[in-house]
């Protein structure tokens, strides 16, 4: 179908103010569909009270209201301008809400502005939890089990059901951080734990569920048209397992560790659900993966642009906003150019020939005295990406964008904690927990043993471990490291990601010495294209990350 | 170990040997799938060819026997950026490299791989050879590459995949719902276990095999399986399905069974500069403008022109090229699809094509 041309002028909500959870990722894909309206000739509407975004510069919208984001100053613009329509999905939560708000108080039915893109039926479904339990139960999607327990006798006829999903995490209602609570294994535990979560309640209740603790976390990026036709952009693979915050994990695009029928297992899954629940534009899934069978569970559904979108966005080169856009006036996937290469369309799956490594960035060296712990409430203020042809590479490039005083995996405290304290700096997330993985391998740790600490998968764990190698690599190899005997281990080095001055300071070299050599055995970085298409299509796009391979395409 | 890609028209890629070792000649492809390496390595679809990903890091999650495509190792060598040094999951019982080694199949990684499919994408696909060891003349290699140009497409690589006897899969004569008898070009083990999956006992048949001989137990169907290499040595087989076409079974073709049905109509078929292999290919199906994502691996392509007149319709294309995606019988209830809904590796998407051979059968019963 081509665009609504009733469609002339389109309200967009942004996100406001800057809070955890809720950045500029959202200023990146409100102005991305901001532009990706005007160029179907629609006029653009944005409100937004934060004046320090790209959006409200005057050339990305057709009109800008600095406004607080309430619904009374929205009602006010909305009978100002008259919008035919307004996207309630590029704004973030709060976007969102406020859309909600105003269709709830007959704001929109009064001056005829339709909601475009999804449905709030749609965002209804996704977001209340018990309707979205229930339509996945409808279409056979797992979601975790969950038992609410609040007497002794109902504790007693849980236990004795068969089939229950062990281990069982047994959390107290209402009390502080779930405290009392634990992980039941056998009758004998959920008994006296559930017994002493309720004692420990204020309602004498506790929620049981199945525990996901060490299954892999994995996100999909889906988009969805009016037409039914459904793409995922991109998969993602949380390092850290499930029970830390998708916004606090380390995470890499795309999965690594699943094979192509988990893969596909999971891809097949977040489409069920995205055409279940009816989403006209983007969403992002999120699932827990059984490491020792095909099990899985649906955890989460982002009914929107999310921050996760945006990632998938820079980290494909697919521009996810500007595509949603376009579905919500009416365009199907295959009516919408590829922008990146400028032959193909829309309609088709990024390939990625390359690493991303997205690390969270914390606040915790400004409030010093803040809990480091990271567990289910997002706490990271910003994010860095890095990509790259090998992860051990990605993973350093992010490290050192992250501008926390370490070029690399060497962090200066390391070497004082206590055997102890590493261990517990292991299986407690923390924003410190990649520098004890590698400090843990310093001290000869086995993977194995990081493995049950940590449930990170092994094949991260030997990654972080070949760059551990390569510190010792590079000390023991100090005295040929600038000669044409260590040429190939200066050559690795790069590959991995070292920097010139962590070279230099393991060498007991200078920077200027190391790089100098390098450059004259002719060991410098070459400049991969991100085109969306693994190279099987001619690009044009200025959008480019250093590696240290043969060809360079800048 | 070193090892070297030596492609025909000069160009080297130096890098470390994995697998076997050894030296094998071959049509030099790209694949730009993400994950599915070993279902890749194990479709006889691409015999003849040294098959290069576009994904740099490979092998990250092993291999195990439950994802074979057929019973061998089918590509001549195997071409990666990296191989990973360990593999985890909970399935996998070897490493690739072992795999490799134990099928006889040379492989190569630190290489360049995002260079070598730009080269391809440019030049199109060429004769390579991809040799190991730490002695090797890249001069000579180039020769040899030279030397072998034009082979790949003049073999009948079918008659090379192919299975000698016949044999069953699936239901029990006595528990099958349907019975099928399938024209092995080149079958993948999950075509025959989606079909199996429906109830389907697949009677699997030499590609040499006469339409006398597919319809001698007189199956409900006849599925015309994917395969390698170029069509146009294959008369004989378009020959049978032009025989078997005239019994009015319903017929369901994939890949190279596409190309078969269009040649039986008359047809004829091309080369692809750098052909369509990958789990990301749009497919639009014309009569409801809906899109699918396929899984795709094949280097020739049907003539739309070639096929105007025939009793055949084009139902589907190629969003990213617009060619011939699939095809339907104008009054038989036979149709062919040019990707790959078994999937292994790719996306699911469009599994129901089974179920549409299924409900042909069933309505033709009647």
């Amino acid at each position: 179908m081509p665009k609504d041309l009733t469609i002339k002028k389109v309200m967009v909500i942004g996100s406001g103010p800057i809070v955890i959870g809720q950045a500029a990722e959202f200023d990146y894909a409100g102005t991305q569909a901001c532009r990706a309206l005007r160029e179907e000739g629609v006029s653009v509407v944005l409100v937004n009270s934060n004046p320090a975004t790209i959006m409200t510069d005057v050339e990305v919208a057709d009109r800008v209201y600095i406004e607080p984001l309430t619904p009374a100053f929205l009602a006010k613009v909305i009978e100002r301008e008259r919008p035919d329509g307004l996207v309630p999905t590029l704004g973030g939560q709060t976007g969102l809400n406020l859309a909600t708000e105003l269709a709830n108080r007959g704001v929109l039915d009064d001056y005829n502005v339709r909601l475009l893109g999804t449905p709030l039926s749609a965002i209804a479904r996704a977001e209340d939890r018990e309707r979205f339990r229930k339509l996945m139960r409808e279409i056979g999607e797992p979601v975790p089990e969950s038992f609410i327990i609040e007497t002794d006798a109902a504790l007693r006829d849980l236990s004795r059901q068969s089939g229950l999903p062990w281990p069982l995490i047994v959390r107290p209602a209402y009390t502080l951080g779930g405290s009392g609570g634990g992980i039941a294994h056998t009758v004998n535990e959920l008994m006296e734990i559930g017994s002493r979560g309720m004692r420990l309640s204020p309602r004498h209740q506790v929620m049981i569920e199945r525990c996901l603790v060490g299954w892999k976390e994995v996100e999909y990026e889906v988009m969805r048209d009016a037409n039914d036709t459904c793409i995922t952009i991109c998969n993602m693979e949380n390092l850290d397992p499930m029970g830390v915050h998708t916004g606090d994990s380390m995470v890499v695009a795309p999965s690594q560790t699943l094979s192509d029928k988990e893969y596909q297992m999971l891809r097949t899954s977040s489409i069920k659900i995205i055409r279940a629940l009816g989403i006209e534009g983007g969403c992002n899934v999120q699932l827990a993966l059984d490491p020792h069978s095909f099990a899985y569970n649906i955890i989460e559904v982002n009914p929107r642009l999310s921050r996760s979108s945006a990632l998938a966005s820079k980290a494909t080169g697919y521009p996810i906003a500007r595509v949603a856009a376009k579905i919500a006036i009416g365009l199907h996937l295959d009516e919408i150019e590829n922008k990146v290469t400028g032959k193909t369309l829309a309609c088709f799956e990024p390939a990625l020939d390359y690493c991303v490594v997205k690390i969270p960035r914390w606040p915790f060296d400004k409030f010093v005295s803040a809990d480091r712990r990271i567990t289910t409430q997002m706490k990271a203020t910003g994010e860095v990406m890095a990509l790259d042809r090998s992860f051990e590479s990605a993973l350093m490039k992010a490290v050192r964008s992250c501008e926390i005083g370490t070029l690399s995996l060497l962090y200066k405290k390391a070497s004082l904690w206590s055997d102890m304290e590493i261990e517990r700096l292991l299986s407690v997330a923390t924003d410190e927990r990649l520098f004890a993985i590698a400090e843990a391998f310093r001290r000869g740790l086995m993977i194995e043993e990081v493995h049950q600490l940590s449930f990170f998968d092994p094949w991260f764990l030997v990654k972080i471990r070949n760059i551990v190698r390569m510190e010792s690599r590079l000390r023991e190899g100090a005295v040929i490291v600038l000669t044409d005997e260590g040429t190939e281990l200066l050559r690795e080095a790069k590959q991995f990601g070292f920097p010139d001055r962590v070279i230099a300071d393991l060498t007991g070299k200078t920077e200027m010495a190391v790089r100098a050599r390098r450059k004259s055995t002719g060991i410098v970085p070459v400049y991969k294209m991100v085109d969306t298409c693994a190279a099987e299509f001619e690009s044009h796009t200025p959008y480019f990350y250093s590696c240290y391979d043969a060809e360079t395409e800048a | 170990m070193k090892a070297i890609l030596a492609l025909a028209d000069g160009t080297t890629y130096p890098g470390t040997a994995f697998g076997a070792s050894g030296e094998s000649v071959g049509e030099v492809v790209f694949n730009t799938g993400m994950t599915g390496y070993q279902e890749v390595l194990t479709d006889p679809s691409y015999a003849g060819q040294i098959v290069a990903l576009t994904y740099p890091l490979v092998g990250n999650y092993g291999v195990c026997e439950a994802d074979v495509e057929s019973r061998n190792v089918q590509v001549a060598g195997f071409v990666v950026r990296e191989l990973a040094d360990v593999y985890s999951n909970w399935r996998a019982s070897e490493s690739l490299d072992a795999f490799l080694k134990r099928a006889g199949v040379v492989g190569v990684q630190g290489i360049d791989t995002r260079a070598l499919t730009r080269h391809l994408r440019a030049d199109g696909v060429i004769t390579g050879v991809l040799a190991t060891g730490d002695a090797l003349d890249p001069a000579e290699l180039v020769a040899r590459a030279q030397s072998a140009q034009g082979a790949y497409a003049a073999k009948d690589w079918v008659k090379h995949v192919t299975t000698p006897d016949v044999y069953h899969w699936g239901a029990s004569e006595a528990d099958a719902k349907y019975r099928v008898s399938v024209l092995d070009c080149g079958v993948k083990f999950n075509i025959l276990r989606e079909l199996a999956k429906l109830g389907v006992r697949s009677t699997v048949y030499p590609a040499t095999a006469t339409a006398a001989e597919l319809l001698s137990e007189n199956p409900d169907g006849v599925f015309l399986s994917p395969g390698p290499g170029n069509p146009e040595l294959l008369d004989y087989a378009a020959q049978t399905v032009a025989d078997i076409l005239a019994s009015e079974k319903p017929v369901m073709g994939i890949c190279l069974g596409n190309q078969l049905l269009g040649k039986a109509l008359g047809g004829e078929t091309f080369k692809l500069p750098f052909g369509h292999r990958g789990a990301n290919h749009p497919v639009k199906d014309l009569p409801t403008g809906r899109v699918v994502i396929t899984s795709q691996n094949h280097g020739y392509a049907l003539d739309p022109d070639s096929v105007a007149g025939a009793d055949v319709d084009i139902t589907q294309i190629n969003l990213n090229d617009g060619t011939v995606e699939g095809l339907a019988h104008k009054s038989l209830p036979v149709f062919s699809i040019q990707y790959h809904p078994e999937a292994s590796p790719g996306p699911t998407d469009s599994r129901f094509y089974f179920e549409r051979f299924l409900e042909n059968m069933e309505r033709s019963r009647k």
